[in-house]
């Protein structure tokens, strides 16, 4: 096919549209030999990001090893909703071990296969928010230090969703969840609590740290090939919008995860060695209301009387995102 | 050959000679010494191709195992203690997929109050877990279990507990008669795994299970370990073929041939009964004894046959089933034909308290005069206990419990019986 210098858009996203993309930058997903490594028929809610992300992640991480691919997952939604036996969605070698020892896991296939010579076989692991940050933080920082020959692919929903919708250490200020209710002064997740992973990823300055949302799946895809080029441990964080714990309407999982993006909430980056190395520009910078608004899980704060106060506190945390990780072109900041 | 060589040195370099492909250390007062010459071993190349993995938990150390065994590579791991605690949900987790995993356990307190001395308090914990457990009385059966280790857990693709006295047996130098490779390597065929993660055939283990299945895989589990049994016996012959000496198997007995009370028993203290026993018999007492080599699964059937004759039964057990006596001596009052009273308990040993010859020899006499409690503390300080108790009556605020029974005691480098 022939170089095609000119870029189209899809009306209204930022996303180029994948068939007006030359063939070698067309998705994984678009390429009718996709291996389908997370295959349909599982039992994931209607607009799981989760399910939308895992299935891009992982078939990318396949066309990039050639198939030579084995997941160790965490328990979780992800798992429960892929392997409801004897059906399982996975096309792939996969283990199920613990909520809490996926990334340890990972790291003993790994040592099998390096053991036993099979250099070309490559591990992933993943789990969500809680199996990553909270009850596997020890594993997945151990995996980090040894540099384990694993990627580690975090689904960020923001809460533990599979055991209903309860507060973990990524849920953000202000949000509802069932253990972080909308009462009393200061209504949902408090504020000045929680971890920020990616910055630990790379305060452990292994070889690969990256955030993507599947939002911008090209991006996501290019990320997962550009970890599994590399060998040591590798984290990729996703955020995973849920429908169901954070409220909103299943056909907006797309939307909102551009807005996390957009509002400069979710920076989108990639480092090396522990070194910021690149981060998707904010296109054009939206104020979080716009992010809020949507979610179930904020709408306490529109409700009379409104909480500006509160919806300020999380404008000022995107604007110091924004600032931190300079998600805005200088011209633009200038304005 | 012959060897005078530490226990743990012992049972590293038989581990060694099972060519295991991934070792997870953890670090942990009475195993050390086993992983830091496995270490060495695969530092210098000796043990080759071996994958040496410093986890920074127990809980990781079991994480690895199961990775490393499930993606079909020989594991080995050796904790204690608190260790095992820490490793327990994934300990159960490698039972229920069936992962050949080998493990020792240099059998240690479970604190608090924090204490690194011997007693099975740590194994029996897990005796439900699964895992098939053996414990060894010496340095040289400690040795060989391991070697039958690796052969009986892959064989029923279930993982095995390789039990051995924390300092008794870990740091003690003994005379061991150390098998060749050519030995181990004409016991212990490589090992083919039932399972395995592998791109040419991909498959999903670990699966959600429903109340449809759910009591069908434990069973499996449950009738895999009964099987065992059967086939532990086969493969103790096998051994004493190869290396010409018997060793491990279900159980021992030592001289109940006319026994009238027979004195049960785990690991090490064994040998310090065995010297009871031979005093007392030569004094004309009916005793014998008969010790437990695997403790799960349990050999009913064995301890049933060793204690028909016997009109009394001492189980000696350094466990304690707290509220309720002993753990063991539950086991073999059931396996017992006789009356569950004649079985009595005595809770010995704990947290590495000494057991003397003196204090065995005291309440087999009184087993054998009828005077022996059902369960009973060997060498407890009773008025010391007494002292505790009235000063928490006569005092809400009475303080920490352990620190209290030390200012009893006053300073003691040791309290030996």
């Amino acid at each position: 096919m022939s170089y095609q210098p000119i870029r189209f858009y899809q009306t209204g996203t930022f996303t180029v549209g994948n068939r007006l993309l030359p063939d070698e930058q067309r998705s994984v997903q678009a390429n009718m030999r996709r291996t389908n490594s997370l295959n349909s028929g599982h039992r994931a809610c209607q607009g799981c990001g989760e399910a939308l992300g895992a299935r891009y992640a992982i078939d990318a991480a396949m066309e990039a090893t050639q198939r030579q691919l084995v997941a160790a997952n965490a328990t979780g939604c992800l798992e429960v909703f892929s392997t409801p036996y004897p059906e399982t969605s996975w096309q792939i070698p996969w283990i199920h071990s613990l909520f809490g020892n996926a990334a340890a896991v990972a790291a003993g296939i790994a040592a099998a296969m390096r053991v036993k010579g099979r250099h070309e076989v490559r591990v992933v692991a993943q789990g969500g928010d809680g199996g990553t940050a909270d009850i596997g933080f020890g594993c997945l920082s151990g995996m980090f230090e040894r540099n384990d020959d694993v990627l580690y692919i975090c689904y960020d929903n923001e809460g533990y969703m599979n055991t209903g919708v309860q507060r973990s250490s990524t849920t953000p200020p202000a949000a509802r969840t069932n253990t972080t209710m909308p009462l009393g002064h200061s209504p949902g997740n408090r504020f000045g609590q929680g971890k920020y992973l990616p910055a630990i990823a790379m305060a452990h300055e292994i070889p690969y740290v990256a955030t993507a949302t599947v939002a911008e799946l090209h991006d996501l895809e290019a990320k997962v090939r550009r970890a599994m080029g590399i060998h040591g441990a590798r984290y990729i964080h996703i955020l995973v919008p849920c429908p169901l714990g954070w409220g909103h309407d299943p056909a907006l999982t797309i939307k909102i995860a551009r807005l996390a993006k957009e509002t400069g909430l979710f920076p989108v980056l990639e480092a090396e060695g522990g070194k910021l190395t690149n981060v998707s520009k904010i296109k054009r910078k939206l104020p979080v209301e716009e992010y809020l608004r949507p979610q179930q899980r904020y709408a306490h704060l529109f409700k009379d009387p409104e909480r500006r106060d509160v919806i300020d506190r999380i404008q000022q945390m995107a604007d110091r995102n924004i600032l931190r990780y300079r998600l805005l072109d200088d011209v633009e900041r200038r304005a | 050959m012959l060897k005078q060589i530490e226990g743990s040195a012992a049972v590293a370099e038989a581990v060694a000679l099972c060519r295991p492909e991934v070792i997870c250390a953890y670090p942990i007062s009475p195993q050390t010494h086993i992983v830091e010459t496995l270490g060495r071993m695969v530092t210098a190349e000796k043990l080759t191709p071996c994958e040496f993995i410093n986890v920074e938990s127990e809980f990781s150390a079991m994480s690895v195992a199961i990775g490393a065994s499930a993606a079909g590579a020989r594991a080995y791991t050796a904790t204690a203690s608190q260790g095992l605690l820490f490793m327990a949900e994934a300990v159960y987790n490698a039972a229920g997929l069936g992962l050949p995993i080998v493990m020792t356990v240099a059998n240690r307190a479970i604190g608090a109050p924090i204490n690194i001395w011997n007693d099975h308090t740590d194994a029996l914990s897990q005796r439900d877990c699964g895992w098939i457990q053996l414990f060894a009385e010496d340095n040289q059966e400690a040795l060989d279990l391991h070697i039958q280790a690796f052969r009986l857990a892959e064989e029923l693709s279930l993982p095995v507990m390789v039990c051995m006295d924390g300092f008794i047996l870990t740091h003690a130098y003994e005379r061991v008669d150390m098998p060749t490779q050519e030995q181990v390597d004409a016991y212990l065929p490589p090992y083919d795994p039932r399972q395995v993660l592998d791109p040419a055939n991909p498959i999903s283990i670990g699966a959600m299970v429903g109340p449809e299945a759910f009591m069908e895989v434990r069973y499996l589990a449950h009738a895999k370990q009964r099987q065992a049994l059967e086939l532990m016996p086969s493969w103790t012959a096998d051994f004493k073929r190869i290396f010409g000496r018997e060793s491990g198997g279900l159980t021992h007995t030592y001289r109940i041939e006319d026994a009238d009370t027979v004195v049960v028993a785990l690991g090490s203290v064994l040998g310090t009964i065995k010297d009871t026993v031979d005093e007392m018999r030569e004094q004309g007492a009916r005793i014998g004894v008969l010790g437990i080599t695997c403790f799960r699964p349990w050999p009913t059937g064995a301890v049933r046959a060793a204690l028909a004759a016997a009109k009394r039964v001492v189980v000696l057990e350094k466990s304690l089933a707290v509220g309720l006596g002993g753990i063991v001596s539950n086991n073999v009052a059931a396996s017992y034909a006789g009356s569950p009273e004649l079985v009595h308990t005595v809770i010995a040993g704990l947290g590495g308290r000494a057991i003397t010859r003196r204090s065995l020899h005291k309440v087999f006499i009184e087993a054998i005069e009828g005077r022996l409690e059902p369960v009973t503390f060997l060498d407890l300080d009773h008025s010391m206990v007494e002292r505790v108790l009235t000063r928490e009556r006569e005092l809400r605020h009475s303080g920490p419990i352990a620190e209290n029974i030390l200012r009893e005691l006053g300073v003691v480098a040791a309290k030996v019986g």
